[in-house]
This record gives structure tokens, sequence and C-alpha cells, in this order.
């Protein structure tokens, strides 16, 4: 569905010159909901300004919706939705009157145009302040329009700029569902974000970005699992040294520290290496106290390809 | 005809906000009738019974360029909330854009005009309806220009604080130099020698020539080609920024 090489975009300011966007390969497939995780300015929302034509790259090709980005900008504007960051809507219109316009933009007749703006405000739940103006909606009333507005013209593909920033939970899950629903009815979604557990549990496959290029690609359990696999933390009663010895022959243990009176494994797959630190355990007559599986955050992948918490950026 | 159905789009969505803010159209019309009630009356001295025959022509070109030449403070507006860029990832016509938003202008104006000039007859102003009507259209041409102009403007300097003093710096002195406020037949020679290269000043000669009931006089068909001129250069340059700069 987007195929990029080599991306780049650079701006010119008085301090000098910005490179936003340092060569950028991206492969999103069809029918996948797609992340770009990073921290601010990493470069995301450059990124999704190039491939929805209103930034022209400096370097770089792309195909986007299946149209060439700098041979047919008109094709892929056809063919694609794309929720800015910051949305657009005026505020002394309704978002009926916005749905209606932004259908007879994308060249719908005015009949059609009215049955779509119908559909989308049943399907995005928006009757009850559809017909009141912008100026008065709450934060995830407006988000849920700005979205319903990329959705008019039926694309296949839909570019949503952190769909959820500032909201409250309940509107996030509310968004969330509304992308998945999507989703299941065939549109490839392309989001960013720098919410981990938005892109752990909405996205299909994700990139990290970070200073203008991807540190890391894959799906949320690839990316956790190429850093650290999983990790187990065992407590043994009456045991120091000796259980360390134990494990370190392990084939399977990639890495162990001990912390406090207890000892921390990292193994590729937790599920298959748990019962056999049991048995080595079992084996030794050696009783367990306690054991705990963790799987790595995508803050752990973060930390690991850039050294930074994304945690302590966003903060 | 894609352009024109997209410059109503964009018309019919301008009109509308106007017509739900119509703080807008009261300011805009409490200034001229300022002028009508504050400043005219001044003139009659001067003038005499002739002072609204000489005066209004001057101050609907008036009206038509500071009416208009402000109009860049709403897209940058605009810029910032993000509508323009939503338009922008659809495949509306660019020049549309620009074109639909000077429309609403040239139609907030003609209100503006008309009314100024029914409100002006009990005082005595006479004007026969074509050169009236011919009159409009002058201002529409002058309106047209200014706000696409305006436009183009906001377009590259994307500033209100930056907008705001360059649009006065060029506004002040054409006015000064228009005879708008004064007719120039009163101004030194090397004052008048400036004035004729200022457009608008034409525009003001042959607004009053029509008032006076003279539609065929030269300064008539000159005024409308000179301001035609130069307002298709400013829409083709406002144009070229608009399809740039929002491409
Ligand atoms: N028009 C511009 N002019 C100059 N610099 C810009 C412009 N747009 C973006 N930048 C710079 O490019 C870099 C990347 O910005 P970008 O908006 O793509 O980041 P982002 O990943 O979307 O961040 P955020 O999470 O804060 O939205 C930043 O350093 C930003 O300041
Ligand atoms: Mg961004």
């Amino acid at each position: 569905m987007i195929q990029t090489r080599g991306l780049r975009k650079s701006f010119r300011t008085r301090q000098g010159l910005v490179e936003a966007v340092r060569g950028v390969d991206l492969d999103v497939k069809e029918g996948e909901i797609f992340g770009f995780l990073g921290p601010n300015g990493a470069g995301k929302t450059t990124t999704l300004r190039i491939l929805s034509t209103l930034l022209p790259p400096d370097d770089g090709e792309a195909i986007v919706a299946g149209a060439d980005l700098r041979r047919e900008p008109g094709e892929v504007r056809r063919r694609i939705g794309y929720v800015a960051q910051g949305g657009g809507t005026w505020d002394e219109v309704t978002a009926r009157e916005e749905l209606v316009m932004q259908a007879r933009l994308y060249g719908v007749s005015r009949a059609e145009a009215k049955q779509r703006a119908a559909e989308l405000i049943s399907a995005f739940q928006l009757e009850s302040f559809a017909d009141r103006k912008c100026r008065t909606y709450s934060g995830g009333q407006r988000r849920r329009l700005d979205i319903a507005l990329g959705l008019v013209h039926r694309p296949r593909l839909l570019f949503l700029d952190e769909p959820t920033t500032g909201l409250d939970p309940q509107s996030r899950a509310h968004v969330w569902d509304e992308v998945r629903r999507l989703r299941d009815e065939g549109m490839t979604v392309f989001l960013t974000t720098h919410y981990l557990d938005e892109a752990d549990a909405l996205c299909d496959r994700l990139a990290i970005m970070d200073h203008g290029t991807i540190v890391a690609r894959g799906t949320p359990n690839e990316l956790k699992r190429e850093i650290a696999g999983d990790v187990i933390t065992v407590g043994v009663t009456g045991a120091g040294e000796q259980v360390l010895k134990l494990f370190e022959a392990e084939p399977y243990v990639r890495d162990l520290e001990p912390v406090g009176d207890r000892l921390r494994l990292y193994v590729d797959d937790g599920a298959t290496a748990m019962p056999r630190i049991l048995r080595v355990l079992d084996d030794a007559e050696l009783s367990l106290a306690s054991v705990e599986l963790h799987r790595p955050s995508l803050d752990d992948v973060f930390l690991h390809k850039t050294g930074r918490s994304l945690r302590d950026e966003a903060a | 005809m894609k352009l024109v159905r997209d410059t109503w789009l964009v018309f019919s969505r301008q009109m509308t906000l106007v017509l739900r803010n119509p703080i807008w159209i009261i300011v805009g019309l409490t200034q001229p009738l300022f002028f009508l009630l504050l400043f005219a009356p001044l003139l009659r001295p001067l003038f005499g019974d002739d002072a609204y025959q000489i005066f209004i022509p001057g101050l609907l070109i008036q009206l038509a360029i500071f009416g208009t030449m402000f109009v860049g403070f709403a897209l940058i507006a605009e810029l910032r909330q993000g509508v323009i860029e939503r338009m922008r990832v659809t495949p509306v016509s660019r020049l549309a854009l620009l074109l639909g938003r000077c429309l609403r202008d040239i139609v907030q104006l003609l209100v503006q005009a008309v009314a100024l000039v029914l409100l002006a007859i009990p005082f005595g102003l006479s004007v026969q309806v074509e050169n009236l009507l011919l009159t409009l259209a002058l201002l529409a041409i002058i309106a047209l220009l200014c706000s696409a102009v305006s436009y183009g403007i906001a377009l590259a300097l994307r500033s209100e604080d930056a907008l705001g003093p360059l649009v006065n710096a060029v506004s002040v002195p054409l006015l000064l130099l228009s005879g708008i406020l004064l007719p120039l037949s009163y101004a030194p020679g090397w004052l008048q020698n400036i004035a004729d290269l200022n457009p608008f000043s034409w525009a003001v000669t042959a607004a009053r020539e029509l008032f006076a009931g003279n539609t065929g006089a030269d300064t008539v068909w000159q005024a409308l080609l000179i301001v035609g001129t130069i307002a298709f250069a400013g829409v083709a340059w406002a144009a070229r920024a608009f399809a740039r700069g929002i491409r």
C-alpha cells in the first residue's frame, strides 16, 4: 500500500538547517494498522505530510496507494484520507456541514454528499452533536469528526497523525475501536503516536522513528523479542551463588542478573523456557518461592535502540 | 467546469461563515456611515450641493480598497486552524481556493457599496442606474485585485504581525495619491503627476464622471482597462502563490 525509498526532507530555518526526515524506507501492507512511534520532533508528521502530498520531499521515491507520489500527486490525493495532528474545522459550522462540504470537495454530488455525511455521523456516533457548531465540541468529539472527515471519499488508505493525543481514556478507547473497525473493513491505516501502549495494542506493525530515521521496525511482539526475548524473575529460598551457576550453563538463557534475593533471566521465549527453568530448579532440589514472566515493553526497545527512554521524553 | 464548481463550493462556505458572524457586516457598514455623517458635511461649504456627488464615488473606491486589503488576516487564521491543510489534501482546484474567497470579498463589498449609495440618496445624491452598475463593476475589479494580492502576501508572510504593517505601508500612500478625500485638481502639479501613476486615482476620477452622468467619458473606459489589467496580473500572481505555497 505504501513503499518508500530514501525519503528526505530538511527545513531551512534562521537557526540553520533542520534535517527532519533523513532517509526513510517503509513498506506498509494492505489492510494493516501501521504505527509510527517516536518522540517529539522525530519527523513523524513531516513523513506523513510528504506521503500525503502536502510537502515535496527533497529526495527519495514513494508509491502511495498505487500511485507515484512525485508524478501523480492528484491520484494520490484521491485515494488517501489524511487527518492532521491538529485537525482542521471551522468553528462556526456544524459537523454535518463539514462532512457534506468535504465530500463535495471530492466531486461527490450534493445528494450523495448528504447521504455519506449521514452514514458517517451514525458510524462515528456523532448524532448527538452533529448539528451543533464545531466551536462547542469536546476534544474527543472534535477528533472523531476529524477522522470522519478523512473518510468521506472512502479512501483505501487513511493517515492519522496522533489520533488520540490529549484525549481522555474513554475517547481514546473509542478511537481505537473505530480504527480497528476500519481495518476490519479492509482499509489500511497509517497512524503516528508517542504512546507506547497505543503502538503496542493497536498496531499490527510499527516503525520506531528517532531524529528523522527509522531505528526499528516489525510487529510489536517481534520488536520486543528482538531486544530481550522475555524476562523471567525467579525467587529461590535460601540460595545465592549456587543458583546463578545453575543457570549460567543453560543454552536458552541469554543473560542473567541477580536482583536482590531474586534472579532475572533473559530468555528468547518465556513460554518454552519457563518449564525448563522449573525443571532445573526441581532437579537441584531447590524450592521455588516465586516466579514471574514479564514481556519487555516497547520502551525497552526504544531504550535499547536510542539509549534514551521514550517515557522520559514524553513526560 | 471543475474550477467553477469548486469556486462556488469555497464561496458558499465563506459566505456561510460571514453570515454567521454578522459583526463584520455591521462594522463594514458603520465605517462608511461615519464618513457620510461626520466627514461629508465638512465638504458642503466647499462644494455646495455637489458635495455628495464628488465625495461618495471616492468613498466607494476607498471602501473597495480598504475593505479588501486586510482579508489576508482571515487566511492566516485559517492556515493556523488547519482548514487550508485539510482542503489541500483534497483534489479541489487550488485556484478555486483563491477565487472563492475573492468572490466572497467582492459580494461583501458590493452589498456595502449599494447600502452606502442608498443611504446617501436622502442627502441629495443622485445617480443613474447604468452609471451605478458601471461603478459597481469598477469596484468589483478593485476588490478582486486587492483581495487577491492580500491573500498572496498573507501566504508569503504567514504572520499577522508582518502583514498588518506591510498593508498599511502600501495602502496609505495609495489612499493619499488617489484623490479620494479631496479631488486632486486642488493638488500642485508634481503631486498630480505622481497621482497619475496610481491606478486608483484613475478609478476615482472615473467613478466621479459616472456619478456626474458622463457615462461616455474617456476616463471611464481607461480606468476599467487599467484596473482590469492590473487585477488580472494581481490574480495571476496570487494564483501562483497559491499553487506554490499550498500545492
Ligand atoms: N515547517 C517547518 N519548518 C521548520 N522546521 C520544521 C517544520 N516542520 C517541522 N520542522 C522540524 O522538523 C522536525 C520534525 O518535526 P515533525 O513535526 O515531523 O515531528 P513529529 O515527529 O511529528 O513530532 P511530534 O510528536 O511533536 O508531533 C522538528 O525538529 C521540527 O521542528
Ligand atoms: Mg507530529
